[in-house]
């Protein structure tokens, strides 16, 4: 079996992708037409690539849970997306930039993939932009950048602060025309709950209507998971409260392997969670570190306002400690240096569980309208929320789940290890490494959608131009569909006293607590068997009321808790077998002397792999190892 | 604190609805309005009853989902809020707070407060885009748009497409709707080639689906949770005269 076949052409890093794009198989234009493809979400990602598919010629059924592919997740993304423009002539370039992205996620990626996205980065601009993206302009009506965490050049574009709005309404729009010429079918308000495979291929997915409740099953010669990213495992994240793991989960049951779980962006600058009723946390941007400087107290537990302290009782850490990139260091580490100092004793608010991100000296330099300009909406939704207002007091921010580099595992086509089944934008684990920098998401969901896919996915469905149209009374669809209609009736038939929410409060406690920002071998271990009793626990006194065949939103939510207990487990043993610290990963038995992480390559300079062997059995590792051409890993210091 | 709630219950869209009353004790005012009736369905799922239907996603304010009335206005009392970004700290202890769906015929009741809006998609799909095939894009600095523009038009393309406008319309009008989108793409060369066609088209197709006309009441502006001004709707018509010329 060589299911882990990358499929990585042979070649010059430089020239890889143009070789294979050059040596695929296609589909002409006439055969595309009598094939149908399936993709899953409508994010940046899915969005993208409908349309481009649907350009092409196929036939695409898009999905998603909410009522309009306009909101999925990617519509919060707020600060920026990068592209390898140069246009600031600061030095930039497509090398550049993949280095980067490869150091940004700790030597942990695989580079012929980080490559081919910062060479496809500026084509997505160019496409947002012919797609009427208002991006920020300069006076001279070129387009504006800015700098991002991790960098230190100017390559991020940004429309405000809703840059993912408005490129995600970029690729809607997209969507839409495609819908209008009857090229792409939208099926909102759906949720996929299995993939179905004939004869080992991907065939077509099994979704529940979540307006009537009916479990309906469509076929496709290919299926496209684009459903982004599974932060809500921790409850409280910066992801939409609907964000869930269920569709990979179902694909990985289904034998899709999943790669790096435990690697999960910990984002320096969210909202501190107010009180205990909160469902989620509201990020505020790292854009924001441009001009605004994070602080604590010099004195434990100093309860000053902010204003009284003077300056020099501030302790600017992130500077003290990273002075080259200052305010600007790296996600990763720019938590970690929260968490230390608030496990300190330093930490502001109520809770102590916050720092400050103090705007006062960039309104003193460059006036309030410049601040407002820029940041104009994330001070008002700051406002909104905390009462305070940031133009005359510091925000106070903590760091909070945010992004999952782990996901499906890929080869160079975005090909799953099922045949026919394709993973793209944050559902894969494809470009970040243990590591993502910040605007390198809607970055890599573009390239994804937009101009890998559409050429990739050609070479598999070559194959398939006789096929004929998927019949769905294949006895595959019927078990599907009986699996399914199964674990519905079981997660009703429970009929306990807890609801689904509390279960999740507990779980994501859990995982913050042992698979958070900080791990060791015991806590990991802990968090297991924590883990397996609050399953346990859960299938025995969880309350599901209402019925299954009407619209009900705590059966939606009950599906997905279900699935996080189980990739929950595959998170720990995850960061468990990773002795070694990381990027976003680290293990507290594996620090430098002082205390960033400590990576050991000789050991872990691997991708770690993981394929389902049945339930309550053991995951199986496979280890990808990591090859480097052109970088040299090397410790990352900023 | 504690609170009376009038909300708008309805199994699914054949069934009729009714106002159901509820006291709710013990919601906070740290709590946002959503975070409120969350506990609500708590307590509610606790006591064997049916939680309440609602949508919501992002919960920041932008992916558009929640879409409530509350006492009588959209989104609530704030300005320039959609219904996730209001805070409890807004209301006090013994309030009695009316909660209803949008309420326009063009976007009809699934159940409780959810309503179905994907006659804002049909309204899209008239022309709510530019025909730029993925891969016929040219550099991207080729062509340059004035910065004033661009922020007009990104001024524009903030619409979140909540159906805030249409519902707070005495004409049920989706003109706030479609002037966002006709206004955020003829504000750039871009989408300016399409200009005429789509604002005629989308205009057609929203009169065909049943949405009123506008009579510039200017309520849609009131009541936008992104502060889209009327303004655009007067590019709107520029524009659909420039069609009908
Ligand atoms: C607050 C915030 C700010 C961010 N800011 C930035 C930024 O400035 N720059 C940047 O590059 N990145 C940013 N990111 C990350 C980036 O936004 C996401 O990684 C990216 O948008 C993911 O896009 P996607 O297309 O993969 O998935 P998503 O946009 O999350 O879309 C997922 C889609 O899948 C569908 N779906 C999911 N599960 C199912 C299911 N079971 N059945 C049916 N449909 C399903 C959903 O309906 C949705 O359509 C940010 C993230 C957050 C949370």
């Amino acid at each position: 079996m060589n299911k882990l076949n990358t499929k990585i052409p042979d070649g010059p890093l430089a020239e890889k992708w143009t070789i294979h794009k050059n040596r695929i198989r296609l589909v002409n234009a006439a055969n595309k037409t009598k094939l149908d493809i399936i993709v899953v979400g409508t994010g940046l990602a899915g969005a993208s690539a409908a349309s481009s598919l649907a350009e092409l010629g196929y036939n695409v059924k898009a999905f998603c849970f909410q009522d309009s592919p306009r909101r999925a997740h990617s519509v919060a993304a707020q600060g920026g997306i990068n592209a390898a423009k140069n246009y600031k002539n600061d030095g930039d370039s497509i090398d550049r930039l993949f280095y980067d992205i490869m150091k940004g996620g700790d030597f942990r990626a695989r580079e012929a993939f980080v490559r081919r996205s910062a060479e496809v980065s500026n084509f997505v601009i160019d496409q947002l932009t012919a797609a009427g993206v208002p991006f920020a302009r300069e006076y001279s009506g070129y387009l504006d950048n800015r700098s991002f965490g991790g960098v230190q050049v100017s390559r991020t574009f940004y429309a405000k602060g809703a840059t993912g709005q408005q490129c995600l309404l970029g690729a809607y729009s997209g969507l839409i025309r495609q819908m209008s010429l009857g090229k792409v079918t939208l099926y909102s308000r759906r949720d996929m709950l299995d993939v179905v495979l004939i004869d080992g291929k991907a065939r077509g997915i099994i979704t529940r209507n979540l307006v009537s409740g009916e479990i309906e099953r469509h076929s496709a010669h290919a299926v496209v998971l684009a459903t982004g990213g599974y932060g809500t495992i921790y409850y409280l994240s910066t992801l939409a409260v609907g964000s869930n793991a269920s569709a990979a989960w179902a694909a990985y049951k289904k034998g899709a392997f999943f790669s790096n779980p435990s690697f999960v962006q910990i984002h320096p600058t969210s909202l501190p969670q107010l009180n205990d009723y909160q469902a989620k946390l509201t990020l505020m941007s790292e854009s924001l570190r441009n001009d605004g400087r994070i602080w604590v107290p010099k004195k434990k537990g100093d309860k000053r306002h902010p204003n009284e302290i003077p300056e020099e009782e501030r302790d600017y850490y992130l500077e003290r400690m990273y002075p080259a990139y200052g305010n600007l260091a790296p996600r990763d580490i720019s938590s970690r240096a929260a968490k230390e100092r608030c496990d300190a004793g330093y930490g502001v608010g109520k809770t102590g569980l916050s720092v400050y991100l103090d705007f006062k000296d960039s309104i003193a330099k460059k006036g309030k309208k410049v601040i407002e300009s820029k940041y104009g909406n994330l001070f008002e939704l700051y406002e909104k929320i905390t009462g305070d207002n940031p133009y005359v007091e510091p925000m106070r921010i903590y760091p909070a789940g945010h992004y999952t580099m782990g996901g499906l595992w890929v080869d160079y086509n975005l090909m799953t290890s099922i045949d026919g089944l394709y993973s793209i934008g944050e559902s894969n684990f494809s470009d970040h490494g243990a590591n993502r920098l910040g605007a390198g998401s809607l970055m890599q969901c573009a390239c994804d959608g937009y101009f890998v896919l559409p050429v990739t996915i050609g070479d598999y469905l070559a194959d398939d131009i006789k096929t004929g149209k998927i019949p769905t009374d294949h006895a595959a669809f019927e078990e599907a569909e009986k699996n399914v209609n199964d674990k519905l009736t079981r997660l009703i038939s429970v009929n306990g006293k807890q609801t689904v929410t509390s279960f999740h409060k507990r779980l994501g406690k859990i995982m913050w607590d042992y698979c958070g920002m900080v791990r060791n071998e015991e806590g990991l271990k802990k968090g297991l068997k924590l883990l397996e009793e609050l399953k346990e626990e859960f299938w025995k006194d969880v309350k599901v009321p209402g019925t299954m065949d009407e619209l009900n939103q705590e059966l939606e939510k009950a599906v997905k808790v279900a699935d996080f207990f189980e990739l929950g487990r595959l998170m720990c043993q995850d960061a468990l077998n990773r002795k070694e610290s990381c990027g976003a990963h680290f293990r507290e038995e594996s620090q430098t002397p002082n205390g960033e992480a400590q990576r050991i390559d000789k050991e872990y300079s691997y991708i770690s792999t993981w394929e389902f062997t049945g339930e309550e059995k053991d995951h199986k590792l496979h280890k990808e190892p990591l090859e480097f051409e052109c970088v040299k890993p090397k410790e990352r210091t900023y | 604190m504690n609170l009376t709630l009038k909300i708008w219950r309805q199994k699914n869209a054949n069934s009729k609805g009714a106002f159901v009353t509820y006291n709710l004790e013990g919601a906070s005012q740290e709590m946002s309005f959503l975070e409120m009736l969350d506990y609500l369905n708590s307590t509610l799922i606790g006591k064997g009853e049916e939680p309440i239907a609602f949508e919501h996603d992002c919960r920041e304010g932008i992916c558009g989902s929640c879409s409530l009335y509350i006492n009588g206005r959209a989104h609530g009392q704030d300005s320039k809020s959609a219904t996730c970004e209001l805070r409890m700290s807004r209301y006090k202890d013994g309030d009695t707070i009316v909660i209803e769906p949008w309420r326009s015929k063009a976007f009809p009741v699934i159940k409780d407060l959810i309503v179905d809006r994907s006659a804002f998609e049909k309204i899209l799909e008239a022309g709510g885009f530019i025909s730029a095939n993925t891969g016929a894009a040219p550099e991207a600095n080729s062509i340059p748009v004035p910065r004033e523009h661009a922020d007009k038009s990104f001024d524009a393309a903030s619409c979140i497409g909540c159906g805030a406008c249409v519902s707070a319309c005495k004409n049920a009008s989706a003109q706030l709707f479609i002037a966002s989108k006709v206004s955020q793409l003829a504000l750039l060369p871009q989408g300016r080639v399409e200009a005429k066609l789509r604002a005629r088209n989308m205009i057609a197709k929203a009169d065909e689906l049943g949405f009123g006309s506008c009579t510039n009441t200017g309520a849609c502006e009131i009541e936008c949770p992104k502060g889209i001004s009327l303004a655009h709707i007067a590019r709107l018509n520029r524009e659909f005269l420039k069609a009908t010329l």
